[in-house]
């Protein structure tokens, strides 16, 4: 067992160091695609609950690809699609090659998937804000935008918070994904560990672990969040 | 005959609707989405390989068998290991509770592709264990474990589900059977239940999908369901548009689950809903 656990120190012989860079990628990665995805999600929303059918139509068939395809799929569409029209674009000019990062065909993808969920959490916040806030809002002269900005995403934020920290969670574990795609994740180096070590059960049973206490650590984040948004709430 | 006079309404003028940036919005996105779609088709129509299609789309098509083989056996696998665990989590011992917990904390907290990892190349390190107990003709083969891990997962999500339904179910039902002198398992049996299954049902559904969509990561393990021959054909091929057809099989898989369990909800909750009048 000892010895076992000697395989997770750091420095040359252990693999502690190698894991600890993966894991940072992980982190990195979720961090990265949180705010490109919360902000399509809400323009998405937004779309959908919009007067205008076509925009809703437009917003409906967006959710309906992105919810339905399997996140691997999206993630190698993404990844190859991206490449063959990056370089067919970039042909058409020079004829250097371009290689597309997996971290932003990564960041792309899980964005695009958590994006569509978003909206989904989104909209069932905004039908959650009475009327009345938006009337009040133009009473008192505000402009649409500003009644949006002032009024409705405070009262929003707390209404989705829910589930968009579920949403979170997914995304955390679906980061994993991208060690498909040779992107050095926590997974990936878990991998690499495994194929050296011939030790899986131990690697794995570790990697999940570190999952555990990433979702731990969001879990108390969280809260921190919801007790923040609903300080208006406490009477 | 004489006829009535009709009067004569004068109705204003139905004014145009005026493009509002929302709508041009609208018709930008829809116009992106009909071009995509024109050059997907234009891809398949132009790009047609019969030879190509010829040697993949059976290919394709056995691995959508294989998809639906993982999906079907996994959900019905992890249903009736669910249902222990749900019971566990209600346990009034802490043992038994605890565990349960744990085994749906630890599998709904992981990432699905680490834990086939842990079953497939785990269970290889054990063979030896394996042989002994005669189980490792189970093991040996992919599909088996991947079967293996998706109803472990799936059960841990299940089992949520059905708890919430269950708490759901308000406790004037538990005590109106308990006023009838009716025992603890015909309650459940009769009373609770059938109500507890209506509250699950769109998240069961739901689940389904996810099942749909996680099985596509057994191909990472060399089994050959959709997305393995999608990825076979696409290295041997270098040619895009397999990807295409396999998001189209995917979304098909999918949209078809979505109506008929729509139309399931609306037979099974037919008694809850009031005659428009």
């Amino acid at each position: 067992m000892g010895e076992l656990f000697s395989l997770l120190s750091y420095g040359p012989d252990g693999w502690g160091d190698e894991i600890a860079q993966g894991v940072w990628l992980t982190v990195r990665l979720a961090l990265a695609t949180l705010p490109f995805g919360l902000l399509l999600g809400l323009l998405i929303a937004l779309a959908k609950n919009s007067d205008e059918p076509i925009l809703r139509a437009a917003a409906n068939i967006y959710t309906t690809i992105f919810r339905g395809l399997p996140e691997l799929l999206t993630l190698f569409i993404v990844y190859f699609g991206g490449q063959i029209l990056l370089s067919r674009l970039i042909g058409l000019f020079t004829d250097t090659y371009v290689e597309v990062s997996g971290f932003v065909a990564g960041m792309i993808a899980l964005g695009l998937v958590f994006s569509a969920f978003a909206s989904e959490v989104f909209l069932g916040a905004l039908r959650g804000i009475p009327p009345g806030q938006y009337e009040a809002g133009s009473a008192l002269g505000l402009t649409r935008l500003k009644t949006l900005r002032l009024i409705i995403l405070p009262q929003l934020i707390r209404l989705a918070l829910p589930g968009l920290s579920n949403l979170w969670l997914v995304l955390l574990k679906d980061t994993a994904l991208v060690s498909v795609i040779a992107l050095d994740d926590l997974l990936r180096k878990t991998n690499i560990a495994v194929g050296v070590t011939k030790e899986p059960f131990f690697f794995y049973l570790i990697a999940c672990l570190i999952y555990l206490v990433l979702s731990l650590i969001s879990s108390i984040g969280i809260g921190r969040a919801r007790a923040w948004a609903e300080k208006s709430e406490v009477r | 005959m004489a006829t009535l006079d009709t009067p004569t309404v004068v109705r204003p003028d139905v004014r145009a609707r005026p493009w509002t940036v929302a709508r041009i919005a609208g018709w930008a996105w829809m116009a992106v989405w009909i071009a995509s779609a024109t050059g997907i088709c234009w891809m398949f129509v132009t790009d047609f390989d019969g030879d190509f299609f010829a040697r993949y789309a059976p290919r394709m098509l056995g691995g959508l068998v294989v998809t639906l083989q993982l999906v079907v056996l996994s959900v019905i696998l992890g249903m009736f290991l669910a249902l222990p665990v749900t019971f566990a989590r209600g346990s009034p011992n802490r043992l038994i509770g605890g565990l349960a917990f744990a085994y749906v904390y630890f599998f709904r907290g992981t990432p699905l592709l680490a834990q086939t990892f842990l079953v497939y190349y785990g269970a290889g390190q054990f063979r030896e264990q394996l042989e002994m107990v005669g189980l490792w003709w189970f093991f040996r083969e992919a599909f088996n474990c991947a079967i293996f891990t998706f109803a472990l997962n799936t059960a841990a999500y299940q089992a949520e589900i059905f708890r919430g339904a269950i708490d759901a179910v308000p406790r004037g039902q538990t005590e109106g059977g308990h006023a009838l002198g009716l025992s603890r398992m015909t309650i459940f049996r009769y009373i609770v239940a059938p109500q507890a299954m209506i509250i699950a049902l769109r998240p069961f559904g739901n689940e389904i999908i996810l099942m749909i969509k996680g099985s596509a990561i057994a191909s990472v393990i060399t089994v050959f369901d959709l997305m393995g021959e999608t990825r076979l054909a696409f290295s041997r091929s270098f040619d895009f548009q397999v990807y295409l057809w396999a998001a189209l099989l995917y979304l098909l898989m999918v949209e078809i689950l979505r109506r008929v369990w729509d139309r399931i909800e609306i037979r099974l909750t037919r008694h809850l809903k009031r005659d428009q009048d």
